[in-house]
């Protein structure tokens, strides 16, 4: 076996840098409190909250008209405003934000799509109702996103593990 | 925005909304879980959080602990740590929990499980190996639930080392009849792609198989595959260009079925996706190009037809990398969106003329970039347009005003922020200037003028940069102007000294301005003051340039000889080997300072130290001072030793003169010797360097008629016709094929302003010499000519010799076209066009051909190896693929001296073939044939033998030798097949054999490296011996010499690439440090040893 403690061996193998990609998706309230998070890339925990703080400070301070693409030290952020919930997506530099900015409007919309169908467990009716179901959020995000790349976008096949599983569950 | 998106906001329903039914969470209130989500939803502080979580986290640890809790409980403690973790709060203690949810829960829990493990871990955490055996069971299971789960995590994070363990198991998902299995499959494959390639290279075509799913789904799951491999090799997968077209257009017209739709739009995200793959094929390649207009033009419409600038405008960005014209069917969307509101939008849109800018519409667009710029409050946006603005006015510049004006505000605006090569290229532009000795005074004479008068304003208001720039040109060329005293240009340079906010290096850079411009008499005193000045200065620099400065002044024949005026910089020569320094060097070497180490060298020793400094002294000062020889010899692995130590040693070996050096034979080795080695082939890499002398012709001339046919706007009361105006002079040019730019590059158009350096069209034969001698000898430093002179045996060497002037013949006669490469790599130029096998690719395109080569005739092909390898060793005779008519199957034979490939065509068809063409050429490799290849007619169930050389170009862990045949049926349709080979790196790695003072030579000029640490073979042997003997057999290493706990190996690639290999055991492992001439030789060859290591 190998002692990876100083160089990836792999360097000349590994494909060119991967560029175009998703760092990190988030759900904050207004207050600027995570909800959820997920990263695409690594980053260490100690410096998650700090990154989290100043990404939402910057978000939270721009007016409703102002475009939902702001840059961010090297990359580009991505949000947008449901009530009083926002989603945050960090990119880097050539991703396609008006891709991911869609792309948060969809995953919303599978979100709906679940809570609403199988509301007589759930419903998802507040942050809260994120906060009590965040595992299950997860999954359909994982459903979605997988390294940073958009692997999936069709609704009813991003839920159908998470309804499989449910009706395992059921039965 | 979209109406779409608009429609779907207020559609919505407020489900998302904060005004929370009061009952909503009453499910899991009383719950734990629920107590900590109302804990964090209730805090107030920072302090409040940490004393809630900490107190949450000591009741987790007590609870994931217990052997009786349920894996129901479980899934919900890790639930809990989840939100821990969120909070930036570490809860690895139930990591090694989640991993057991997943191995032991049902369904959700196990899901919830794989989870929290994605989440807590990165991908190198070493608890992630504890997984592989859950995935692997759960990938076998029966329940589809379960191994999509395992599909999943696969595709999100798996140990690389393990990949091997289940990669049959996921290929084998890839026939499995429920799609969403399939595609989790080929996503799991790109992960094993995106983390080792190497691993899955056997499966391409499978991937192929998923483009061609029946499923979309799964056809998209292998476009990431495809995005990745044709961003890496875009040429490999040019026949694929019409099967992405054709999908495109199926998506765009809608065939797919309705949910994967995103409103009214079909699958955006796959179109966005498809877009991107066909950029990247269509990139500088007009064929290519040319077969997918049709559909981009068709999802542009598309994409109009929706509504929906914003997809459009991307996309157009796109297409118009490609052909500009298509540009001008949507010019009035484009002009609408440089009006948006949204700066993005705008900036995108800058972008996208950015890439149609022409000579004739350089002035408008750079206006609308100035424009932007000073709006901008962002520094990236900034330095990028900046950058852009500089490259488009270098390439298009109507006239020198324009230039120069638009320059100066590039330097005010860019300011010091800029990459530092606007301001070099532009100086260097200036003095090179035009062939046109009246042009070239003009145009410097006019940046004279534009910049007295900036200094006489407020020349404190400007940037650093731009000073230097200033500064640079008054001292070259304010002699041009003639009413302008240089009294009173040092005067003004004088100013910028005295200003509070000036940089030292804008100062050093002044001060050289003077030095050219002081004449002595008048402007004496002003020059005296400042040097006096400066001449004290702490930063050196400075006090240097102001002794130039004093001494130059006072000696105007010196000066006329040190700073010759209007010298042109190609006339200068640069010892870039810095070969005057030798003897002080070799003086201070003498005097015992430490030999110099390149920076990554003392980055390395400075990562060797800290590791050493983990180690308890009692091991560590044994190893490295135990004995005189290892310090003496100064490996590079304990070069750190303070420099006292070395020096000493050194001091030692002079002083102990000849007897001492016989001792041990390997002192010095870093010594001044490995410089003289090195100096020669620096130098001649120098001469090569000189560029050659290139006329641009009729590169003046129509620039002013342009510019002044240029339409300016006027002001026009209707918005409509000011925008149709604007489109005109933004568009203008694009219509008329003549001047088209596609994204500056290949651009015919003459232009203005040309770098002479850049030897492109006139230049031509002599880059084309400069390339082939590299490809031949590969880099050819002269280190490797003097090894393979001393260390291959005469025969090889005159063989050499023999090769290298066939290629200068060949050189001559070729006479500099851009084939002479091409034919050289194949000495039998018989019938070998490269535009046969560019015809075939649409046979490739079909997945089909390389799908069953198993089926083969039984021939006995080892009768049929040519009589003078049928003696040695070779590879397996392995079959490549097969139609009706032929069997293709090769090997290879190792030779000493070189790798011969042999293919074997058998004819296993019942009627004779015509017209039967071989051909095999490699990325990696050089492919020569040895014998004529074979060719013509082909009877009946016959066997017809091509023998090829190989050696390696490029290195590679594997490398591949692609292959066509061509040929004719009886009944005149001609087919071909394609094939491809695999070697691995292994077989054209020889041993070689140096002692070890000229192995301590080579590694200081060995530039490309690599660290690793590989396993100790622990048999009963001493390890480090039993290692290395372990490479030596596998590998065909030559093991130097080994002293004490480190050995020295060596090695060439064929036919002499020499790669230097120095272990050291240290704390259980060995450390390995390879070095060689060629880039990424280290890395594949790690790869082997850590490969053959594992093997045993």
């Amino acid at each position: 076996m190998v002692c990876t403690d100083n160089i990836d061996f792999t360097i000349p193998l590994q494909p060119a840098a991967d560029r175009r990609m998703i760092k990190f998706v988030l759900m904050v309230n207004r207050q600027g409190q995570t909800r959820l998070s997920r990263y695409y890339h690594s980053v260490e925990l100690s410096r998650r909250a700090a990154l989290e703080a100043d990404v939402v400070r910057y978000c939270l301070s721009r007016k409703k008209d102002q475009c939902s693409f702001v840059e961010y030290k090297d990359f580009k952020v991505v949000y947008r405003q449901y009530a009083a919930l926002y989603i945050v997506v960090g990119i880097t530099d050539s991703e396609n934000e008006l891709s991911i900015y869609e792309l948060v409007h969809n995953f919303v919309e599978v979100l709906d799509k679940y809570f609403s169908r199988v509301s007589v467990y759930f419903s998802l009716q507040s942050e809260l109702d994120i906060m009590f179901n965040l595992d299950r959020v997860h999954i359909i995000l994982d459903e979605m996103i997988q390294n940073g790349h958009i692997v999936e976008t069709n609704k009813s096949r991003i839920l159908a593990p998470l309804t499989a599983i449910d009706k395992m569950v059921e039965s | 925005m979209s109406d779409v998106v608009e429609k779907t906001l207020t559609a919505l329903p407020s489900l998302l909304s904060l005004d929370s039914h009061p009952g909503s969470a009453k499910l899991s209130s009383t719950s734990k879980l629920g107590n900590l989500i109302r804990g964090i939803t209730e805090l107030t502080s920072k302090h409040e959080e940490e004393k809630l979580i900490q107190h949450e986290l000591l009741a987790i640890k007590e609870q994931v602990s217990s052997p009786n809790t349920t894996m129901r409980q479980m899934k919900e403690l890790m639930v809990r740590s989840i939100y821990c973790e969120m909070l930036g709060y570490e809860a690895s203690f139930s990591y090694i929990h989640a991993i057991k949810l997943a191995q032991q829960g049902t369904v959700l829990e196990k899901r919830v499980g794989y989870l929290a493990v994605s989440l807590f871990l990165n991908e190198s955490h070493e608890l992630l190996l504890l997984l592989v055996n859950t995935v692997l069971k759960d990938l076998q299971s029966t329940n589809l639930i379960e191994v999509c789960m395992a599909l999943t995590v696969v595709s999100q994070m798996f140990p690389k080392d393990m990949i091997p363990a289940i990669l049959p198991l996921v290929e084998e998902k890839l026939n499995h009849p429920k799609e969403i299995i399939r595609r989790k499959a080929v996503l799991a494959l790109y992960k094993f792609y995106l983390i080792a390639p190497n691993q899955v290279q056997h499966i391409h075509n499978k991937f192929r198989k998923a483009l061609c799913d029946k499923d979309p789904g799964v056809m998209t799951a292998s476009l990431h595959i495809y995005l990745q491999m044709i961003q890496e090799n875009p040429d490999a997968y040019k026949d694929l260009t019409p099967s992405f077209v054709t999908i495109l257009k199926q998506v765009v017209g809608g065939k797919l079925p309705m949910d994967f739709n995103y409103h009214t739009v079909p699958a955006p995200w796959l179109q966005i996706q498809l877009l991107r793959i066909l950029a990247l094929l269509g990139k500088n390649d007009q064929s290519t190009s040319e077969v997918m207009y049709e559909v981009l033009d068709e999802s542009l419409r598309r994409a109009e037809m929706n509504h929906n600038i914003t997809y459009g405008l991307k996309a157009l960005t796109y297409v118009v990398q490609q052909d500009p014209k298509l540009a001008l069917q949507h010019q009035m969307t484009i002009i609408e969106c440089l009006d948006h509101p949204d700066l993005i939008i705008k900036r995108e849109t800058l972008e996208l003329l950015f890439r149609i800018t022409n000579a004739q519409n350089v002035t408008v667009i750079v206006e609308k970039m100035l424009e932007f710029l000073c709006i901008s409050e962002d520094d990236h946006t900034t330095i990028d347009l900046v950058g852009k603005v500089a490259e488009l006015a270098e390439k298009y510049a109507p006239d020198n005003e324009w230039f120069i004006e638009t320059m100066n505000t590039v330097f005010s605006l860019g300011g010091d922020m800029m990459q530092p090569d606007i301001p070099n290229s532009f100086l260097k532009l200036l003095s090179e200037g035009f062939d046109s000795v009246e042009e070239d005074r003009k145009l410097k004479l006019f940046a004279v003028n534009s910049y007295v008068p900036l200094l006489r304003g407020e020349p404190g208001k400007l940037p650093q940069r731009f000073l230097q720039v200033i500064s640079w040109v008054l001292g070259e060329y304010s002699h041009l102007r003639e009413d302008l005293e240089p009294a009173e240009v040092l005067s003004l340079l004088a100013k910028l000294l005295d200003m509070k906010n000036s940089s030292s290096e804008t100062k050093s850079w002044v001060l050289m301005a003077m030095t050219k411009l002081c004449k002595g008499g008048t402007d004496a005193s002003v020059t005296q003051e400042v040097s006096e000045t400066y001449s004290s200065s702490l930063d050196t620099v400075l006090r240097q340039r102001a002794h130039e400065l004093q001494y130059l002044s006072q000696d105007p024949e010196l000066r006329a000889r040190v700073l010759p005026r209007g010298a042109n910089p190609e006339t200068l020569e640069v010892d870039s080997s810095l070969s005057f320094l030798d003897r002080f060097v070799s003086e201070a070497l003498a005097a015992g300072a430490a030999p110099y180490k390149p920076p990554h060298q003392r980055q390395e020793e400075l990562d060797q130290s800290k590791a050493l400094s983990l180690e308890p002294y009692g091991l560590s000062l044994p190893i490295s001072m135990s004995s005189c020889s290892i310090t003496d010899r100064q490996s590079p692995t304990l070069l750190s030793m303070s420099s006292g130590l070395s020096g000493d040693s050194a001091d030692l070996s002079h002083k102990g003169g000849s007897s001492a050096l016989k001792l041990d034979g390997v002192k010095r080795v870093w010594g001044r010797e490995g410089y003289l080695a090195q100096r020669e082939p620096v130098e001649e890499a120098a001469q090569v360097e000189v560029p050659s002398p290139i006329q641009s012709p009729g590169r003046q001339g129509e620039g002013d008629s342009l510019h002044s046919q240029t339409p300016t706007q006027t002001p026009t009361p209707e918005p409509e016709q000011e925008k149709q105006q604007l489109a005109s002079s933004l568009f203008v040019g694009l219509a008329s094929q003549s001047s088209v730019s596609l994204m500056g590059k290949s651009e015919p158009t003459p232009q203005r302003f040309r770098r002479k350096a850049k030897g492109q069209g006139p230049g031509s034969s002599f880059n084309a010499s400069e390339q082939i001698s590299s490809s031949l000898i590969s880099p050819p430093s002269a280190v490797d000519n003097l090894l393979c002179n001393n260390l291959l045996d005469s025969n090889n060497a005159s063989e050499l010799a023999e090769q290298t002037s066939q290629l200068s013949q060949r050189l001559t006669t070729a006479n500099g076209t851009c084939h002479t490469e091409a034919e050289l790599t194949e000495p039998d130029t018989k019938g070998c066009n490269p535009a046969l096998r560019r015809d075939n690719c649409v046979v490739a395109a079909d997945p089909g051909p390389h799908d069953d080569p198993g089926r083969l005739t039984e021939v006995c092909l080892d009768s049929y190896l040519p009589a003078e390898l049928s003696g040695l060793s070779h590879s397996e005779i392995a079959p490549l693929c097969a139609n009706q008519s032929l069997n293709l199957s090769a090997c290879h034979v190792q030779k000493e001296d070189s790798l011969i490939l042999v293919v074997f065509i058998i004819n296993s068809s019942e009627s004779a073939i015509q017209q039967m063409l071989l051909q095999v050429d490699s990325e990696e490799l050089e492919v020569s044939c040895l014998c004529d290849s074979p060719a013509g007619e082909m009877t009946s169930h016959s066997v017809a033998v091509g023998q090829y050389s190989l050696t390696v170009k490029r290195p590679a862990v594997h490398v591949e030798v692609v292959g066509t045949v061509s040929y004719q049926l009886p009944a005149g349709t001609s087919q071909s097949l394609q094939f491809s080979y695999k070697v691995p790196l292994t077989s054209f790695i020889r041993p070689f054999v140096v002692s070890t003072e000229e192995y301590g030579t080579m590694w200081l000029s060995f530039s490309h490296d690599t660290k690793q640490n590989l396993t100790l073979i622990n048999d009963n042997q001493e390890p480090l011996t039993a290692t290395l003997n372990a490479l030596k057999k596998k590998l065909q290493l030559h093991v130097v010499e080994v002293i004490g706990m480190e050995g020295i190996v060596a090695c060439r690639l064929l036919q002499d690439l020499p790669c230097l290999m120095h272990c050291r055991v240290n704390a259980g492992w060995l450390a390995v440090w390879l070095r060689s001439p060629v880039p990424d030789l280290p890395d594949c060859l790690i790869y082997h040893c850590q490969r053959a290591l594992q093997s045993l």
